[in-house]
């Protein structure tokens, strides 16, 4: 029977959830690396029992650790990121010219058919790939050095490459997002890249539609029609219907379209989830009800999911990583908040219960749905 | 015999209870130690020190003899405390939060 892994990396640390098939039963594994910040876990589609980990601290730097055993073990293969070439400057916030400075792995993205091929997308926003299982990485330059990385500038959270999307059968296709850059896509294989953020529109930047300078939040897509993007912007969700090359809003009746994460769906590609944000400083629910909010037909009309959700006095985030699908049926979905909790719905969002409630601060989640 | 006492986040990364104990030939300088160190336990490479500038990172500072040692060179001779292993050499994430 299958089962479920959640993998969810903290402020303090990373923990591993493992359910059953109904998604009701839940064993708990953790803390492992108590005490550092986990980024981000992956597991690999090739091999399931393969799983990367982002692990760092401000004072003592970067590692990525490696598990082949689905988590039980770990161990540090690799943790030297190096700029290729001259590094250059980026903006800094007040758009001054800023050097180049490695500080952290925000997203890992494994390969869909080799388990040693691992990509990271880091701070200051850069592109590395591995192809020896995390031991080393070598940075894909065509990004920052593209052409316009001279005016990127960091967002909140700093200037971090926090999305990678992978095409599912054209290998030589893939898509990014920076805060605050915008969306890239490669269409070699990751050697050169282009912007993709025509129909965007951002008031914080001097020329609102800039072909860079957006702060995307979250890009998502469905395996089965990945021509079709989705779009969590800093506000704003968009959706692209054309691989990126033009993005029109779907932001509809929702609450607020300021959030982090954007889902969709395992069996539906019409089918998107987001999590509504008050604003862009003041980072938790509108009305302190925590909702999730999903659309079953590709944006504008939107419903709320509250069913197991607290609904007063709830004033949590849920970060841009921190929510994602099973492939199960139905389709399961998590997410976890600022708070701790990671809930999960068995039912594509109909009902939600806790799996844990007091976690350290939660920064991502993933499921992997193994045999 | 040179003894190192590593921070919390640093002997979770290394999986070591209590003091590193180190044998150095020769010299004692933080260059040699940390050599040393990362030798015995690769996994603190970059931890420490920029792998490529050999820079102590911003956060770190060094320790030992109730001195801070952060901003001596690093090629010079530690303390003979520390070479003969009557004072540890503490490595210690800055008190810069939490």
């Amino acid at each position: 029977m299958s089962a479920v892994r959640v993998l969810v990396g903290t402020k303090k640390g990373a923990f591993v959830l493992t359910g059953d098939a109904k998604r009701d039963r839940w064993d708990v594994s953790g803390p492992h690396f108590g005490g550092w910040e986990i980024y981000h876990l992956k597991g690999s589609p090739a091999d399931p029992n393969r799983l990367y980990a982002s692990q760092c601290s401000s004072w003592f730097g970067q590692m990525i650790q490696r598990s082949n055993d689905g988590g039980k073990t770990w161990e540090p293969v690799g943790n030297k990121f190096e700029y290729d070439g001259v590094t250059g400057t980026h903006q800094w916030y007040d758009g001054t010219p800023h050097p180049w400075e490695f500080k952290r792995v925000w997203h890992l993205e494994t390969s869909l058919t080799d388990p040693d091929t691992v990509y990271a997308g880091v701070e200051d926003a850069a592109l590395f790939r591995s192809t020896d299982a995390g031991r080393s990485w070598h940075e894909l330059a065509g990004l920052r050095g593209h052409g316009s990385g001279s005016s990127w500038q960091p967002g909140a959270g700093g200037m971090c490459l926090h999305t990678i999307l992978l095409h599912p059968s054209n290998p030589q296709r893939m898509f990014v997002a920076i805060s605050a850059a915008g969306a890239f896509r490669s269409d070699d294989a990751g050697a050169t890249w282009q912007p993709i953020n025509r129909g965007l529109h951002s008031l914080y930047i001097p020329n609102p539609t800039a072909e860079v300078g957006h702060c995307v939040h979250r890009i998502a897509m469905h395996r089965a029609r990945p021509n079709v993007l989705y779009m969590q912007k800093h506000w704003d969700v968009m959706r692209s219907d054309d691989g990126g090359d033009s993005w029109r809003e779907i932001s509809g009746n929702l609450p607020s379209d300021f959030g982090f994460p954007i889902e969709v769906h395992a069996h539906d590609p019409d089918t998107i989830y987001v999590v509504p944000i008050k604003s862009d400083s003041e980072h938790y629910p509108p009305d302190g009800k925590l909702r999730v909010y999903r659309s079953k037909t590709g944006g504008n009309d939107w419903e709320a999911l509250t069913n197991g959700l607290p609904q007063s006095d709830c004033y949590v985030n849920v970060l841009r990583d921190a929510m994602c699908v099973d492939s199960l049926d139905p389709c399961g979905i998590y997410f976890g908040t600022s708070g701790g909790q990671v809930y999960a719905s068995a039912d594509s969002g109909d009902h939600w219960a806790p799996i844990v409630r007091d976690l350290p601060g939660v920064l991502s989640v993933e499921v992997q749905t193994v045999p | 015999m040179i003894r190192v006492v590593l921070p919390s986040h640093l002997r979770i990364l290394a999986r070591v209870n209590g003091e590193v104990q180190l044998d150095i030939q020769g010299l004692v300088t933080q260059t040699t130690l940390l050599d040393a160190l990362e030798i015995s336990h690769p996994m603190l490479r970059g931890m420490i020190r920029d792998q490529v500038t050999g820079q102590r990172r911003p956060l770190v500072r060094f320790f030992a003899c109730e001195r801070d040692l952060s901003h001596e060179s690093a090629d010079a001779p530690l303390p003979e405390s520390v070479e003969n292993g009557v004072e540890p050499f503490l490595i210690v994430g800055a008190i810069a939060g939490g």
